[in-house]
């Protein structure tokens, strides 16, 4: 069957893909097409997943289970639950139109991009559907290293020194994240993530060990995702890194392993560093949007408004309401793909006037017309325009959290006006007013085809994650529908009392009297 | 009752939106025309046909597509409900929406963006649509934000031209603030009721008759942030005038007729929760009256057509928040459809005049035209007696029955409120006969004087009007010239409207039925203390406003007619008054410097400096450094990096403040 030996397929395929390219001959476009393949076939096996996908159920699915090594006992534990599933689709979906990207933007040296690039995209897999924490920590480095290289050999002008940074940031947490698990294996004798949820859950731990062991897992990860004030790689490794990587460097792997871990292993250890973390969410929210609002180069406020857009998800986490849950997961995935998307976008205007400097340009809509129009869309995507998809997200996480922390949330939604102001002005200071006079004298066409056919795929999708958002939540709320349950009773409270027809307000007022 | 298709009102504009953006720019031009205008007009015919089907719909009739957002036991659904309010909303919205497109093939038949332009204009109908077709308030917020949208694409349609990219942006940015409300309103509802669906919600609120004010006055006032924004009110009307540096057409489409109403209808749709909120109401009843007087005063020293009739715009919408403070939403929806008809009219008419004299707007170089374009006189001269209120024309029977309910309003203010109106009232025909006598009236002034010093012109109001002028229409210099038919036939049609308009609720103390009124019954109620009232009262009051109408032509006849020389020497008079009003009592500049510059500065230098490339980028290195030793980390910072320690220092400053404010205040915690 298929089912049992799917996830390995989708996950080693890129790798093996890999290896390949290190063998390939160094001729004209050779290594390009073969990785493009590759990643397409890759990403038509990972549609398998939503299709055979058993949406009632809530536990791992695809599972695959192999002792591997007995001492220590490490498994070869593959699976995935409502919460990887999508997470694994947008990877692969957005590996072909990495490579494409990188088609003409990578001219010297390759060989080593696309092998390095492959190698990366077997680790980001890897990570989302890995159930044995020694293998997920594999692939959790294995994704670190081929990013910092990647950002020092590609870079633009500082490569080396924003993959320094990059280093420094994500590796010294990563060292404690390993005296972490390995200090769970001595204290349990397995790495397997669902035993070890069910021995934490069964008490007997120090509770000051198991504070510090959740917070060398939460530090490494918001660390990568980033969280606010840790973000000072993120603009930049994205001003840095090629296209390809600056996509995909942030947010997903470190808010996945968030929920599945500091909430799925430690419970209670994470809402009892909720408040931080709600006020770091939405500090980090309104000072990315405002630090966009100042930039003039076009990927340093992209990388800000990330650093806004994530922060949306981690409010959404730790506000432990099940819609607000929901909208964190929507939100990765929508800021991968408009995130990504704009990064695509203003990587061909790169590629076209070699700046992005915005106050280099002007009056661009009227010699790209195709580029601007899609970037419009996208711009509008981001800033949550209803019927796209960061409406849904940002709407599922603000209504969701607003019963539990009002204020914060109210908060909160001042981005939405930041983030309308900084994108409309970037796409203003680009695209209206006179020519300016590089793009007067630049020439320059508008999209070819290969650019099309990697733009238009994410355009409908925004759109069809603005309209048909059901269809992808079902699969998320099995997924993370476990994580808000017991502690967050107050929100679900206000939910269900609501759902019923007797409003919290009078409960709330009705306790007050007695 | 059976199905409507409700869906398919909204989706056949969407469509033509579809072809037209998609593929329009390489049709051909007739092509892209007949599209547009099957586009809107289909809407329009379907309307019709649920008019004059078999028994209209007396219980809201809702047919719902699907959930379009769900989690737990909350969904939000593609479900739109037509009751009274809707019909109402969906006639002035489909009618004057296809008039419009129909002037505009005439209007921007030059334009090299022919196929873009209907386009958007097709989109922005989609989402005027689903505003009013929503039955609940997600999807409404759709239509909401959706028709912003529309308008921040129609009002940079010139988008070459950075006044009009940055009123675009502006009107988006300001719209979004209101938005903000109207988002939190919908968080508050979701906590409360646990639902957004109108017919959930105001049928928990019936139920529980003890629910006063509390929440729902929170939530009331949250929509009236939402409202003033979409709406043009006081204090964020500043992105309306603005947006006239669209094209004409759009000025009179979505910033008269019908997309800065929908703050007024969504007063009216929520109207359950607003009766329950006499905070709430007196709130909307001052910010309408407040602004109605307001935006008077700065539209009288106006000298370009299109703003004139933009602060027009604001003050009429204000009459409209004024009639629904006082609870009458009837009459707010009143004016509101009476207002689409003169207020469309006469940008159309203005346009026309625009059109006629190759892309002038400014009125100091106009004059006299009433002989040389005679359609656009009188269809416009229509406009003006229905604004200023002249009976029995559309603009006298609805603004006056909002004067009488503010004035029988229980409310201590209400006669305060009716009041101003009623001074308002007479400033508005004072800028209308302005507007009319400089346009039509005594001698072209333009061919000749390019320095039109009729009274002392700001320096900046003449810069804007240069900018205009290059982009409107221009290519037709030869000659002042009357507008095609396809561009006259939508004006006679809207000026029939503006006179007769008014029947559909001529009052009842004036021997009518007000059957508007009770049309909208359910709906958007009138109150029941309207109805006790006295006739004899609503008369006197009808006859007291015509005559303030009166002073007010008076008063712009012998200024701007009789005695032309008059403006100059009151000007120069009161000449701080007059800078005053004419530069719109400098709101955008305060803005600027109170919210926008102080916002840009922490972004760039307190964030953006200090913090960011201090703080947390010199951290970095500063860890790089330790990697390396602590010898080389005292180098670095006896190297200094100024801006990281200026950081370090003003982080420090900060902490310490904050730790003396979090002492000083938890005195104040109960022990």
């Amino acid at each position: 069957m298929l089912n049992d030996s799917i996830l390995t397929w989708i996950t080693f395929m890129p790798a093996a893909g890999a290896v390949v390219v290190a063998l390939l001959p160094r001729k004209g476009r050779v290594i390009q097409w073969f990785s493009l393949l590759v990643t397409l076939v890759t990403f038509v096996l990972s549609l398998h997943l939503p299709a055979h996908f058993d949406y009632a159920q809530h536990g791992f699915q695809f599972e695959e289970n192999h002792p591997w090594i007995s001492s220590p006992a490490i498994h070869y534990h593959l699976g995935i639950d409502g919460l990887s599933l999508w997470l694994v689709l947008l990877t692969t979906f957005l590996a072909p139109i990495g490579v494409l990207v990188s088609w003409r933007a990578i001219k010297a040296r390759t060989k080593e991009f696309y092998f390095l690039f492959l190698l990366q995209q077997t680790a980001m897999i890897g990570v989302f559907v890995s159930l044995d924490l020694f293998l997920y920590y594999g692939f959790w480095e294995l994704s670190l290293v081929p990013m910092a290289v990647l950002i020092a050999m590609f870079g633009r002008n500082r490569g080396p020194q924003a993959a320094l940074k990059f280093f420094l940031y994500t590796f010294l947490p990563s060292a404690l994240f390993l005296v972490a698990i390995i200090w769970l294996y001595a204290k349990t004798g397995t790495f397997d993530f669902v035993e070890l949820q069910s021995r934490l859950a069964g008490g007997g731990f120090a509770p000051e060990a198991l504070a510090w062991v959740s917070l060398a897992f939460l530090v490494a990860f918001a660390v990568k995702v980033p969280v606010f004030p840790l973000h000072g790689w993120l603009a930049d490794a994205i001003q840095e890194a090629p296209t390809a990587m600056a996509m995909v460097i942030a947010g997903k792997l470190g808010l996945y392993s968030i929920l599945r871990f500091n909430l799925g292993l430690f419970p209670v250890q994470a809402r009892a560093i909720a408040p931080l973390m709600i006020v770091v969410a939405v500090v980090g929210l309104l000072y990315g949007a405002l630090v966009a609002l100042a930039q003039s180069d076009m990927r340093r406020l992209i990388a800000y408004s990330i650093l806004s857009h994530l922060s949306f998800c981690t409010l959404g986490i730790f506000c432990f309401a099940l819609a607000g849950l929901n909208g964190a997961v929507y939100q990765t995935i929508n800021e991968g793909l408009t995130g990504g998307a704009l990064l695509v976008l203003v990587s061909l205007i790169y590629e076209r006037y070699d700046t992005c400097d915005m106050s280099m340009f002007g009056g661009l809509a009227g010699k790209l017309p195709m580029l601007a129009t899609l970037y419009v869309i996208t711009s509008l995507a981001l800033v949550g325009l209803p019927l796209f998809n960061g409406f849904v997200g940002e709407f599922l996480v603000l209504s969701g959290g607003f019963p539990v922390h009002p204020g914060w949330v109210a908060a909160a939604t001042v981005g939405v006006i930041l983030s309308a102001s900084y994108m409309l002005w970037m796409v203003q200071r680009i695209f209206y007013g006179r020519q300016s006079s590089l793009v007067v004298h630049r020439p320059a066409l508008d999209l070819n085809a290969r650019e099309h056919i990697m733009l238009w795929p994410m355009a409908v999708l925004m759109l069809a994650m603005g309209v048909l958002s059901p269809y992808w939540i079902k699969g998320i709320e099995t997924g993370v529908g476990g994580l808000a349950n017991a502690p967050a009773a107050t929100a679900r409270a206000t939910f269900d009392a609501a759902h019923h027809g007797q409003p919290a307000r009078t409960e709330a007022v009705s306790m007050e009297k007695q | 009752m059976t199905d409507l298709h409700l869906w398919l009102i909204p989706i056949v504009p969407f469509a033509g939106f579809l072809v037209n953006g998609l593929v329009g720019r390489k049709l051909p031009k007739a092509l892209v025309t007949a599209v547009a205008l099957v586009a809107a007009a289909v809407p329009m015919i379907q309307v019709a046909a649920i008019i004059a089907g078999p028994g209209s719909p007396a219980v809201p009739h809702i047919e719902n597509l699907g959930t379009w957002i769900r989690a737990g036991s909350f969904h939000a659904d593609f479900s739109f409900q037509l009751d009274h309010l809707t019909l109402v909303m969906l006639c002035v919205v489909t009618g004057v929406g296809f008039v419009i497109h129909l002037y505009s093939v005439g209007y921007m038949g030059e334009e090299a963006g022919y196929w873009r332009f209907f386009s958007y204009m097709n989109l922005f109908l989609f989402f005027m649509l689903m505003l009013v077709l929503a039955e609940n308030f997600l999807l409404m917020f759709v239509g909401w934000e959706g028709v912003g949208l529309a308008s921040y694409l129609l009002i940079g349609f010139y988008y070459t031209r950075d006044s009009a990219a940055d009123a675009g942006k502006k009107a988006f940015i300001v719209n979004r603030i209101g938005d903000f409300g109207f988002l939190l309103a919908m968080f508050l509802l979701i906590a409360h009721f646990g639902t957004l669906s109108f017919q959930e919600i105001f049928g928990q609120i019936g139920m529980h008759p003890a629910w006063q004010g509390g929440f729902l006055t929170a939530i009331a006032l949250l929509l009236v942030l939402g409202a003033t924004g979409k709406s043009a009110q006081i204090p964020l009307y500043v992105w309306l005038p603005d947006a006239m540096e669209g094209p004409t057409p759009v000025s009179a489409l979505i910033h008269a007729a019908t997309m800065v109403t929908a703050g007024v209808y969504m007063v009216a749709r929520t109207h359950l929760i607003f009766d329950r909120s006499a905070v709430a109401l007196a709130v909307v009843a001052i910010i309408g009256t407040a602004t109605a007087f307001f935006a008077a005063t700065i539209g009288m020293a106006q000298n370009d057509i299109k703003r004139v009739l933009a602060y027009s715009t604001v003050s009429q919408l204000g009459y409209m928040f004024l009639g629904c403070g006082v609870a009458a939403y009837s009459a707010g929806i009143f004016h509101l459809v009476t207002h689409a008809f003169f207020k469309a009219l006469l940008f159309l008419a203005a346009g026309s005049v625009i059109h006629a004299l190759g892309g002038e707007q400014d009125m100091r170089a106009m004059g006299g035209l009433r002989r040389r374009i005679p359609i656009t006189f009188w269809t416009m001269t229509a406009a003006v007696f229905a604004i200023s209120g002249f009976p029995p024309l559309a603009g006298f029977v609805s603004k006056d029955e909002i004067l009488y309910q503010a004035f029988v309003s229980p409310n201590a203010g209400g006669r305060i409120l009716w009041a101003v109106g009623l001074l308002t009232a007479g400033l508005t025909a004072f800028y209308m006969f302005r507007l009319w006598y400089m346009t039509f009236f005594g001698e072209y002034r333009g061919a000749h004087s390019e320095e039109p010093t009729e009274h002392g012109a700001p320096v900046h109001a003449r810069s804007d009007t240069k900018l205009v002028l290059e982009a409107e229409p221009a290519g037709h210099g030869h000659g002042v010239h009357e507008s095609p038919w396809v561009m006259l036939i939508p004006l006679i049609i809207l000026a029939v409207l503006s006179v007769i308009g008014g029947a559909m609720g001529w009052p009842e103390a004036l021997g009518g039925t007000n059957w508007f009124a009770h049309f909208l019954a359910n709906g958007a109620p009138r109150t029941s203390h309207a109805a006790a009232a006295d006739k004899g009262l609503e008369a006197v009051l009808a006859i007291v406003s015509t005559l303030v109408a009166l002073a007010g032509w008076f008063v712009a006849h012998l200024m701007y007619y009789a005695k032309p020389e008059l403006p100059e020497r009151l000007t120069a008079r009161m000449h701080a008054l007059y800078a005053l009003v004419a530069n719109k009592y400098w709101v955008d500049q305060i803005y600027g410097a109170l919210i926008v510059a102080p916002v840009l500065f922490i972004a760039r230098y307190l964030l953006g400096g200090l913090i960011d490339r201090g703080i947390i980028d010199g951290g970095t290195l500063t860890a790089g450094y330790t990697a390396q030793g602590i010898g080389a980390l005292l180098a670095r910072i006896q190297s200094g990096n100024i801006r990281s320690y200026a950081g370090w220092l003003a982080l420090f400053a900060a902490l310490m403040l904050a730790a003396a404010w979090f002492g000083w205040i938890t005195q104040f915690l109960p022990r």
